[in-house]
């Protein structure tokens, strides 16, 4: 029987090797003289993570659209981008580093954004080796803020011990100031990740300084049931909860909080659980509800203007959800956006107007100095304040505002915090101290 | 087609196998070790090669046990785990043991953690060793998640190797990782492939076929039993370590989780019960496959429709390619490739 298909079986062999070899051995052949930037995007369109991820790559590619239809790119580069998905797993995010690193159409690689930070980690030595930039907006290992260990790595705008820092200095204004803070009891839920963890370490240094009591309650992946940490906290009864989820478990623990009686109010989410698609998944419970970002809401910049104009009414825009234009993370991936544009714009003005390799944007970053002018010329005034890095610096920011939700936008409650960055730099710098030592590296000084 | 016919096919395979198998293992020592490394670039090296050589390993390691020695585990991703942190832990706290000791450790520990919790095969069987298997997956993933000490207190639980070099070679770049890989892949699969040819293997198969029979013409049961789990979490301990260091380069604990047991499975069951190749092949399908599809439906489609949707028709396709090959052969792919060979080698006259 199997015999008669035997040709036509090898035929299908043969087609498949020839598929094969077209797919992986694609795209190697470079034009010259191509004037455009390639930053690839990894992407997660499926999974528990999806809801929080799609608009932010909607916010920065819509902005890169409309940076290449009305100035034709950054001076004249045009930017260029494809997708690789990673279904937020560790493997599938080397794949597609490892896919993507090479460059697209005769553009080097400029930067990674890897919006997984599991995945960032995972990149730490390989970009390193590689020279490629690994840029993680309000994520990441804190420990890069030392750039002098991490070269190629930039936790930009808001580290995590500056997010746990600013939260507790938010706790500290509602008691009526940090002396108040002793006896308080502040309870971390947690997505029980390495970016769950993060906080660990500071809220231990905070309340060890300040004296609040310090609980800690993982939820593991992707907690999208949390009744045993939910019926913890109402046993432990804590005075204040700092969530830090991700994707599908912030709209599940606030849904938890309201069954089990916790009032919403005294919730304040991390960067990662401060969005409108975190809220709005769960009703009426989350009026009320709190949280603490270093991105505003809204779609009343003039940035937003100029989007909608030019990419959303022409049809050319990315987002999923028209609701999302303007949600925190939509204008995070703005922010990210500009950010990079601007380091590359940096970087362009000392190698020329052209496509950059991952070494020259590490430069434009290093030296990246966004000014309140810049930002009023840029049209994005309120949407993030100045950012200056540096070699010593890769977080730049370090301050957050905390928004509440009234059950169909965010209002800001809080002006600019910030954070105890002289309490908390010591502990940065020994951890990076600790990093340099395992792995032999010398610390740059320039 | 009598059955004669089909014996006197198989016989001719057999010899035409005997004939082959070294000069194939030449040829893959040649292309392995020479070409590739010569002429691969780090796409491939790093995201194609690497992985494959590895989930091969542990594949082979689970094959082991549940398709020679008949004992079924879900704990692989715990004693992937434990051969991962062990050798980190080693490389980390005794810096003059020179890289394959670390690594001979991890295994050695991993293996340890496998007879531990394969003592209940000696009393349970089957679905129900595979119940109590699961508590090695779930209290070893839990045990370097809790224990500070085993990511030596790192902030995020991260553990990344801290050195890769051996006799003073620098293994860290993708040429280093690929050859650490395959060299301990081949060793590793060399030794397998004369244990289950050796007594033991025999052994092993007897108390598979039917354990009662085993012990009757005198087998010790109980002793094979926990040599399987020991060999088999050996070899996954040792591809574990690889996995987090040759591999991703930095791991933690939810890098192990069952969803990885559940893989290694799958690679076994797919690419073929009790055949040493099975491992390979079923690694090829679990972990090329899905990168193909991506490439393939990137080229066809990207752009023209939304990624997400490109995702869930990709993974529909690759639930039903499963499907469609156990359906095909149930014995698995290295079964089906077997017969395909023997049909395109078959020599003409005979038809």
């Amino acid at each position: 029987m199997l015999r008669r298909f035997k040709p036509r079986l090898r035929t299908a062999g043969l087609a498949a090797t020839l598929t094969l070899a077209a797919a992986l051995g694609g795209g190697i052949a470079y034009a010259d003289e191509a004037k455009v930037q390639y930053l690839p995007l990894q992407t997660y369109r499926t999974g528990a993570y999806a809801s929080s991820g799609t608009p932010i790559w909607a916010g920065r590619l819509d902005y890169f659209t409309y940076l290449n239809e009305t100035q034709g790119g950054i001076n004249g580069v045009k930017l260029i981008w494809d997708e690789c998905e990673t279904n937020y797993e560790v493997e599938k995010g080397v794949e597609c580093y490892e896919r993507t690193k090479g460059g697209k159409d005769g553009s080097p690689t400029a930067a990674v954004f890897p919006n997984a930070d599991h995945i960032s980690k995972a990149l730490i030595e390989r970009s390193a080796k590689d020279k490629i930039p690994v840029v993680t907006l309000a994520y990441g290992l804190t420990e890069a803020v030392d750039g002098s260990v991490f070269p190629y790595y930039f936790p930009a705008i808001l580290s995590f011990y500056s997010e746990a820092s600013s939260v507790v200095n938010f706790i500290a204004d509602k008691v009526g100031g940090k002396d108040k803070l002793k006896g308080v009891k502040i309870a971390t839920v947690y997505h029980d990740s390495p970016y769950g963890r993060e906080t660990i370490a500071p809220l231990e240094l905070l309340a060890k300084t300040y004296g609040f009591e310090n609980i800690q309650i993982p939820v593991p992946h992707p907690g999208a049931d949390q009744t045993a940490q939910w019926a913890k906290v109402r046993e432990l009864k804590p005075d204040w909860i700092f969530l830090r989820g991700w994707g599908v478990m912030t709209p599940v623990a606030i849904k938890t909080a309201a069954k089990t009686g916790f009032p919403v109010d005294h919730i304040i989410g991390g960067v990662w659980s401060t969005s409108e698609e975190d809220v709005r998944p769960a009703g009426a419970a989350g009026k009320g509800y709190l949280g603490l970002t270093p991105f505003p809401a809204g779609a009343n910049f003039p940035i937003h203007d100029k989007i909608k104009a030019e990419v959303i009414d022409k049809n050319k825009s990315d987002l999923r959800d028209p609701k999302s234009f303007g949600s925190v993370y939509y204008n995070s991936g703005l922010v990210e956006a500009i950010l990079i544009t601007e380091a590359i714009r940096t970087a362009q003005g000392k190698f020329g107007a052209r496509a950059l390799n991952g070494e020259e944007t590490q430069w434009g970053l290093e030296h990246l100095n966004i000014t309140e002018e810049r930002i009023k010329e840029i049209g994005a005034t309120g949407l993030f304040p100045p950012l200056k890095l540096g070699l010593h610096d890769h977080e730049g920011g370090g301050q957050a505002k905390v928004l509440q939700w009234d059950g169909a936008k965010w209002t800001a409650v809080s002006d600019w915090i910030h954070a105890d960055t002289d309490l908390l730099k010591p502990l940065i710098l020994e951890k990076s101290a600790a990093y340099a030592k395992e792995k032999g590296i010398t610390p740059r000084t320039e | 087609m009598t059955a004669s016919q089909d014996l006197g096919e198989r016989r001719s395979i057999r010899s035409l196998d005997f004939l082959v198998a070294p000069a194939i293992a030449v040829a893959f020592a040649v292309v392995g070790f020479g070409v590739i490394p010569a002429f691969g670039n780090d796409y491939w090296l790093n995201a194609i090669l690497i992985p494959f050589l590895i989930m091969s390993l542990i594949g082979l390691g689970l094959n082991l046990l549940l398709g020679y020695a008949g004992q079924a585990s879900l704990g692989s991703g715990g004693f992937m785990a434990v051969g991962a942190y062990v050798t980190y832990n080693v490389l980390l706290r005794l810096p003059a043991l020179p890289l394959p000791f670390a690594l001979l450790i991890g295994g050695l520990v991993a293996g340890a953690a496998g007879v531990a919790f394969g003592l209940p095969s000696l009393r349970i069987r089957a679905f129900y060793l595979l119940a109590s298997t699961l508590a090695a997956q779930f209290l070893l993933e839990w045990l370097f998640n809790q224990f500070p000490w085993f990511s030596n207190y790192s902030p995020s639980g991260l553990i990344s190797a801290p050195r890769l070099e051996f006799l003073g070679y620098d293994l860290t770049d993708a040429r280093g990782r690929y050859l650490l890989t395959l060299t301990t892949v081949s060793l590793l699969t060399w030794l397998a492939y004369n244990l289950v040819r050796s007594q033991t293997g025999r052994n092993w198969q007897a108390i598979r076929d039917m354990d009662t029979a085993a012990a009757i013409i005198g087998i010790p049961v109980g002793s094979n039993k926990l040599l399987a789990f020991f060999v088999s979490s050996f070899v996954i301990g040792v591809g574990g370590a690889l996995w987090a260091f040759a591999y991703l380069g930095s791991v933690d604990s939810r890098t192990f989780s069952l969803d990885r047991s559940f893989t290694v499975m799958f690679i076994v069951i797919i690419g073929g019960l009790g055949s040493i190749s099975g491992g390979y092949i079923g690694a090829a399908f679990m972990v090329l496959l899905p990168i193909l599809i991506d490439r393939v439906a990137g080229a066809l489609f990207g752009g023209a429709i939304d990624g997400g949707q490109i995702q869930n028709l990709q993974h529909a396709l690759f639930g039903a390619l499963i499907i469609f090959f156990l359906a095909k052969e149930p014995n698995g792919l290295a079964a089906l490739i077997k017969t395909f060979a023997a049909r395109i080698c078959k020599p003409r006259s005979s038809s």
